[in-house]
């Protein structure tokens, strides 16, 4: 623990409690950087679906470093830093594209696809004049490399000595959960980003927090898409950091949310052309119509019947957050389910009938704790635990992400 | 050039934003046919050829639903927007009607004053004679420049 965390005191409740400095504390921003996005943590880099063929290369993050992630010529996938050993430049300026050697536009230094620095121009000046000294190693500046490993058509890299292997760190619900949806190789059909005002951890947390989802998104809970009603679960890994959200598409009845008389029963509310937009095909064959699935620190896939995603949440300052959106099918569907799939991409990203408010939510919280203090916030839904449970109206895995990231962060 | 094909797309493209600008949001899905396609996709999605929208309605029914869904259910802080159109540019005259590129700048005006550049692209349409003497959408799909959204796209561009 450096000096900074150690002046910081947890609240005594533990779990239960966040103490709002967590997200306007600018030292805590890059030692977060530091401890677990370069640490002991597996990111989220891209599909590898997004890497076609040899010689295919995909910008992307490791929390706020910059990545290059390529597939050199035998077939083999690789990241680094997108930066160059000489000055620092970044060296890719696309966001994918095919390339045989990554040149660096600032003083043309070339790397191959692995990240090796290859050549630097003039090295040994020009007709005997200039150049760098012979005893001078620029190959001991070179981009971090960082350790890949692949899973399910997902392309996960590290930088941290001690994170264990990918499939330990997943645990075996998350494997599973993640093979489940993963069924064919996958087929990219798009993608775009949305700004989320806040902090990066407000948005995981929303994510994680399967109490909200049918009190905010009344589109949800009007059409009987989620209601917490419904059966299905929550997953808490052992670690915290990794939690799994499911119900199936059938209601059981319950009339809870007309009986407390929330805003989100609406009974009077109906669409015209509901089948455009909620016919669903049971793809997975087990019912589940609705998964979401995190991994710490900045990971979701998304099954919303038949509307897939993974999303990247990528920290763009303290009260900034990228989350980039790649939606897929496979490359076994037909005609239909691939339309099916484009229809109900109406329900996801930052106009999403049933997503649309997360992002302004989050920035609702950043915005309303901004003269907070030392005050806390109360995560005391479903008990101080974060053990898996039936109930999804529990904050077990907001409670687990907070138990994990302590553990990163050492507090 | 035919100045009443450029003036048939404008003044359709006109009345349109304006409906959006103030707020006439019931009036939407009727600057298109029944059958008529409404969808928001990213430069970067067209480029690479990949049939993913931010929104996408294939029928006025649709979008018609999704303006009660903005009344009705979905949460969002008060704002409005502020449209900019360009020229029109005609790009094919066809049997049947005309395809049409508009530019336009979106500003995204909040309820505490907060204004930005929301969004900035082109419309492509294919605009149709109705039966009644005016035009309508076929088909719009609006292409933004950029792949970034900024917090919320809630009220159609």
């Amino acid at each position: 623990m450096n000096m900074h965390t150690a002046m910081r005191q947890w609240p005594a409740e533990g779990l239960t409690r966040v103490p709002y400095w967590v997200y306007s504390d600018h030292a805590l921003y890059g030692e977060e950087q530091e401890r677990i996005f370069r640490g002991d943590t597996w990111t989220f880099l891209c599909m590898e679906a997004e890497l076609p063929a040899a010689g295919s290369f995909r910008t992307s993050n490791l929390g706020d470093m910059p990545v290059v992630v390529t597939r050199d010529a035998n077939g083999v996938i690789h990241a680094f830093e997108n930066r160059c050993a000489h000055r620092g430049s970044l060296l890719c300026l696309k966001e994918r594209g095919d390339a045989r050697e990554i040149v660096c536009v600032y003083h043309n230094w070339t790397y191959d696809l692995t990240g090796k620095l290859t050549g630097v121009a003039f090295r040994r000046g020009i007709a005997g004049k200039g150049g760098m000294p012979s005893d001078c190693k620029p190959e001991a500046h070179a981009p971090r490399q960082l350790r890949i490993a692949l899973f399910a058509g997902l392309v996960f890299g590290t930088l941290g000595g001690n994170t264990p292997p990918l499939e330990q760190y997943l645990g075996p619900d998350h494997v599973a959960r993640i093979r489940r949806v993963m069924r064919a190789p996958a087929r990219l059909i798009g993608g775009y980003s949305q700004i989320i005002p806040s902090n990066w951890k407000l948005y995981i947390e929303n994510v994680k927090d399967s109490y909200h989802a049918s009190l905010l998104h009344m589109f949800f809970t009007t059409f009987r898409l989620n209601r917490l009603s419904q059966k299905g679960g929550l997953v808490v890994s052992e670690a915290g950091g990794n939690h799994i959200s499911y119900s199936m598409t059938q209601d059981v009845a319950g009339k809870e949310y007309e009986q407390a008389g929330l805003r989100s029963a609406n009974d009077g509310y109906a669409l015209e052309a509901p089948d455009m937009l909620l016919k669903n095909v049971d793809e997975f064959g087990d019912g589940i119509g609705l998964q979401i699935l995190t991994v710490f620190p900045g990971f979701v896939l998304q099954q919303i019947r038949n509307c897939l995603a993974v999303r990247r949440v990528v920290p763009r300052g303290l009260d900034k957050t990228e989350l980039v959106w790649t939606c897929f099918g496979f490359t076994t569907d037909d005609d239909a389910l691939a339309e099916l799939r484009l229809r109900q991409a109406n329900l996801i990203g930052p106009a999403g009938f049933i997503s649309m408010e997360d992002g302004a939510a989050a920035g609702f919280v950043q915005r309303g704790v901004a003269g907070a203090g030392d005050a806390v916030s109360l995560v005391e839904m479903g008990g101080s635990g974060t053990a898996s449970e039936e109930s999804r109206v529990s904050e077990a895995a907001v409670r687990g992400f907070w138990k994990d990231y302590r553990r990163h962060m050492g507090f | 050039m035919n100045l009443e094909h450029v003036a048939r797309v404008a003044d359709l493209n006109a009345r349109y934003a304006d409906a959006i600008d103030a707020d006439r949001l019931e009036a939407w899905p009727d600057f298109f046919l029944d059958d008529g396609r409404y969808r928001i996709t990213t430069a970067e999605n067209v480029a690479q050829g990949l049939p993913l929208s931010i929104m996408y309605a294939a029928s006025r029914a649709m979008l018609r639903d999704r303006v009660t869904a903005l009344r009705e259910a979905n949460v969002y802080e008060g704002q409005r927007y502020r449209h900019l159109l360009g020229t029109p540019l005609i790009t094919a005259v066809e049997a049947g009607g005309l395809r049409a590129r508009t530019s336009f700048m979106v500003a995204r005006v909040m309820r505490t004053g907060d204004t930005m550049l929301f969004a900035t692209g082109c419309y492509e349409d294919r605009v149709v004679p109705d039966a009644s003497g005016g035009a309508r959408f076929v088909e719009k799909t609006v292409v933004l420049d950029s792949r970034q959204i900024d917090t919320l796209l809630a009220i159609p561009l």
